[in-house]
């Protein structure tokens, strides 16, 4: 079975979840699930910390895919960080670069939303 | 669930695995096709690929061809083709007895156009022909359908 966990803390009123592990059509609904649980919270500055997943799939993908138009209508953002190459490449290939902010590591990726507020 | 060697000839040599068809499942696929490919000399970069390819064929099939009914099969095979002319082929065929899947319904996404409309899911065909270097797909007419992935060989 495919191992996943999502720790969760907050830094400045902003979220940062970390992946660990894998993420596929197995685990996607565990990331969908914090992602809800932060939207009603109403929570929209949101940094995800890739450090330690290890892959993603497309499945893993639809998820940022769901929930960011939520969170940009409100004034929010899920900004990426700390991607490894083999996590990167699949994203490359889809084109979401366009889409998402990707940080080199999380300290950028506060500095950003600390700047925009 | 391991996979079992079914023989070999000088032509070609297969692997084959059967996983049941629950997302759990993904992950025995996973290290089946990328350990198989490890041992055919590919490099880090091409196993993943080849191993998110089948990974997304795998999850079309429990989504699409079972409906995410449990417990129907999904039949996994490697086979290393060595023509006379090169490239010899990493064929990975992957087999379902679900719903067929229509090719001819299926339309490349156009990806500014989905990003617009934040659509989601659809987008494991896309992956598999971006990854792969041949896909093609049989629809079974009563029999199973099958999803064929090529990665050439390194010469």
């Amino acid at each position: 079975m495919s191992e996943f966990t999502i720790d969760a803390h907050e830094h400045d009123q902003i979220r940062v979840l970390s992946l660990k592990g894998y993420l596929d059509a197995h685990t996607a609904p565990q990331l969908e699930s914090s992602f809800q649980r932060e939207l009603e919270s109403g929570r929209y500055k949101l940094i995800v910390n890739f450090r330690d997943l290890d892959y993603i799939s497309s499945a893993g993908l639809g998820v940022f895919m769901q929930f960011i138009e939520e969170v940009r209508k409100h004034d929010g953002d899920i900004k990426l960080a700390n991607m490894s190459k083999r996590v990167y490449n699949v994203f490359d290939l889809l084109g979401f670069p366009v889409l998402f902010e990707i940080f080199e590591d999380e300290k950028e990726a506060l500095l950003s939303f600390q700047n925009k507020s | 669930m391991t996979g079992r060697p079914v023989g070999s000839n000088k032509k070609h040599t297969a692997r084959q695995l059967r996983i049941l068809s629950t997302t759990e499942n993904l992950e025995l696929a996973r290290r089946f096709v990328a350990d198989s490919a490890r041992q055919h000399g590919f490099d880090q970069d091409d196993i993943d690929k080849i191993t998110v390819a089948v990974d997304e064929a795998c999850t079309n099939i429990i989504k699409h061809a079972y409906k995410k009914a449990p417990n129907k099969e999904i039949d996994i095979e490697i086979r290393v083709e060595e023509p006379q002319r090169s490239p010899r082929k990493f064929m990975v065929i992957i087999e379902d007895h679900g719903a067929p899947f229509d090719p001819t319904t299926y339309h490349a996404p156009d990806l500014q156009k989905y990003f617009k409309e934040y659509r989601v899911g659809g987008l494991g065909i896309f992956l598999m022909n971006k990854l792969m270097d041949e896909v093609q797909y049989t629809a079974g007419a009563g029999k199973s359908n099958q999803i064929r992935l090529v990665k050439y060989l390194p010469s």
